[in-house]
């Protein structure tokens, strides 16, 4: 059943909303990435909860001049309106009061949220134009999707793409340096409104399919999930598009594949899913590698000191630096160093003279940057420069590499 | 040149002259007023940087040296104040103006490399389209080869040290070949061996013909590496060539006492 939902076998309906899914999480994640990269990822959080009094008020609208209150665009349009009235109102706050910008966003979100609900309440009971299924907005419904809804998400999520494609290298140096960005002359609060209005547009665009309460979660876990894998802006943003397309992809599938599963929040789980894979297996930024890292690291501390004791003839105490020491034979069972283990000895103690060197001449300096106490000095200096530095340093020469 | 001790009444020289060498100036200030909240950070400023010299920013701490250059440049809203750059509008002349922010106004974890901050520089170059080609590439590898960065491109920025961070800044400036250079404390914090590469690399500037302006707060190099200085205390304090303005008189008058009497006279004396 999965894999037939997956496959886009379940028929017109659950295919319109994979595809519309898959579209809307890539525009997410991309969009998204900006406003980490920003540090203003709650903002989303505001303006997705603002929408809601303008998809209740263009519903009222709507329905009062005589038209289906439930159409799709007039009702998008509405919450698009309320939604910039909700940024604007939190622009204002944090520039005219000393409201800091988290303040700012609990107030706006609250109020807006509050008041939608309130009217919420009133049309369910005006019962008037077929209101069942405004609720939806809160935490998507892709039920009765249509055609020509899909069709609005779609071109909604291709029109934020491009622009964002337009936009990436002064939004990305906007949120890398905003100081150099205003001293070179950009307009840095024109971009930040850009990067506000694109996050709107996504929201609006998603309210369809996972709900305002959840749309800041398809905005927002991508990047983060993004970010484990690589340390390039333009990776993040193209990795968060990929990991907000499968996540949505797939969680409208899961939805499809069985009855009464709720599309939006399969689909922020699905997120999860991606997110929790990244934290623990990703290399260099994953959990998993930084332990693994710290092991590794231990134990070449732990050789490196039981190798500098034994050239100097000092005792070892420590009980796992001597199981390391005997477990590479370079100790014997009773502790006194095996003609290896003398040799490796005199190495080291030889390396980290040559270190010295290096780290005290500013021509070495990007190698004096890799010192870590552990490193073995071929991995970084040809065979002359180590020469050459053994020269400067005099002394026997004849220490087995 | 004349140096001038602006009395506290904020007493002007002369207009007729001084409006002349602001045709020349590369940057040239004037009543330059800041305040966060209402208090001044920076009142009433005139400023009138000498072409293809060094000059130091100078004066206690929160005496509105960096908001001073912020406000210049408007990164921060002046309440009131005009800016002149080569004799433009500051808005005309942004391509000439190259600035290096403090470092610590920046996050180090952003994800980015070393070379990609140096391209930055070429921002205006790269537009918003078009990709970045070898030539980019390897113009911002000459910079960061010229303070000692090479071996970095490739670097993650979160690896750096304070000083080589300071530096990849300082090359994206390079990178964009301005001719007006102004520096926000480049040497705090850094270690010796940067200090000695970016004091070369602005030399090098000056000796090809452009301008440096450089907030600084070591005094004991200011006679050393500078040509000019420009003391500030909230008020501008005096301006003009180190011989005649780093005195017991100016610096007394900036610090009041936050400097020892001994230590006074010593730094004038060293200048």
């Amino acid at each position: 059943m999965l894999l037939d939902a997956l496959l886009l076998q379940l028929g017109y309906n659950a295919t319109l909303v994979a595809i519309g899914a898959a579209l809307l999480g890539t525009a997410a994640g991309i969009t998204g990435t900006f406003l980490f990269l920003r540090k203003r990822a709650l903002v989303s959080d505001a303006v997705s909860h603002a929408t809601l009094p303008g998809v209740c008020i263009a519903f009222l609208l709507m329905a009062a001049l005589g038209g289906d209150g439930r159409n799709l665009a007039g009702l998008l349009l509405g919450s698009a309106v309320s939604a910039g009235a909700g940024l604007w109102c939190m622009n204002w706050l944090t520039r005219n009061t000393r409201l800091a910008e988290d303040a700012a966003i609990g107030a706006v979100l609250s109020v807006f949220f509050g008041f939608g609900v309130v009217l919420l309440t009133v049309i369910q009971t005006l019962g008037i134009g077929r209101q069942a299924g405004l609720e939806g907005f809160l935490l998507g419904s892709t039920a009765g999707m249509l055609y020509s809804d899909a069709l609005v998400i779609a071109l909604g999520g291709a029109a934020t793409l491009f622009l964002v494609l337009l936009t990436r290298r002064p939004m990305t140096l906007v949120a890398f340096d905003p100081e150099y960005s205003a001293a070179r002359g950009l307009p840095v609060s024109k971009i930040d409104m850009l990067m506000m209005g694109l996050v709107m547009a996504v929201t609006v665009v998603g309210l369809k399919i996972v709900g305002l309460i959840l749309i800041v979660a398809l905005l927002i876990i991508p990047p983060v999930t993004a970010r484990f894998w690589t340390e390039r802006s333009e990776h993040v943003v193209l990795l968060a598009g990929l990991f907000g397309g499968l996540a949505a992809y797939s969680g409208a599938a899961v939805s499809a594949s069985a009855p009464n599963l709720p599309t939006g929040p399969i689909i922020v789980l699905m997120s999860f899913v991606f997110f929790a894979l990244s934290l623990f297996f990703a290399p260099n930024r994953g959990v998993l590698a930084a332990f693994l890292r710290h092991m590794r690291f231990q134990r070449r501390v732990h050789l490196r000191q039981g190798l500098l004791a034994l050239a100097q003839g000092q005792a070892i105490y420590e009980a796992l630096t001597l199981r390391l020491l005997r477990r590479a034979g370079l100790v014997r069972a009773d502790g006194v160093a095996t003609e290896r283990g003398r040799a490796r000895a005199a190495k080291a103690l030889r390396d980290e003279r040559r270190w010295e060197v290096v780290r005290s001449d500013m021509a070495h300096e990007a190698t004096a940057a890799l010192y870590d106490g552990l490193r073995d000095i071929e991995t970084v200096l040809t065979q002359d420069q180590i020469a050459e530095i053994d020269r400067r340093i005099g002394g026997p020469q004849e220490v087995p590499a | 040149m004349t140096v001038e001790l602006a009395s506290i009444e904020g007493q002007r020289p002369d207009g007729q002259e001084r409006e002349q060498d602001l045709s020349k100036s590369p940057l040239s200030i004037r009543g330059l007023t800041v305040t966060y909240g209402e208090k001044p950070a920076v009142f009433s400023v005139d400023m009138t940087v000498q072409p293809g010299q060094m000059t130091a920013i100078i004066g206690p701490n929160g005496a509105g040296k960096s908001t001073m250059l912020k406000a210049a440049l408007g990164i921060v809203p002046p309440v009131s104040g005009r800016v002149q750059v080569f004799g433009r509008p500051l808005e005309e002349q942004r391509a000439r103006i190259a600035y290096v922010p403090q470092r610590a106004s920046v996050d180090w974890d952003f994800p980015t490399r070393v070379i990609d901050v140096v391209l930055m520089g070429l921002y205006r170059e790269l537009g918003l389209l078009s990709r970045i080609r070898g030539e980019h590439k390897a113009r911002a590898q000459e910079c960061l080869e010229r303070v000692g960065m090479a071996d970095f491109a490739e670097r993650q920025i979160g690896q750096l040290s304070g000083g080589q961070q300071q530096r990849v800044f300082l090359a994206r400036a390079l990178a964009q070949g301005a001719d007006l250079y102004l520096l926000d404390e480049p040497f705090a914090g850094v270690d010796a061996a940067t200090e000695k590469a970016i004091i070369s690399v602005l030399k090098s500037l000056r000796a090809a013909g452009k301008t440096v302006v450089v907030v600084h707060h070591d005094l004991a190099t200011v006679a050393e590496y500078f040509d000019n200085v420009f003391l500030i205390n909230t008020r501008r304090v005096a301006e003009g060539p180190v011989a005649e303005a780093f005195t017991e008189a100016t610096l007394q008058a900036a610090y009041g006492g936050r400097l020892a009497t001994t230590q006074v006279s010593q730094l004038a004396h060293k200048a």
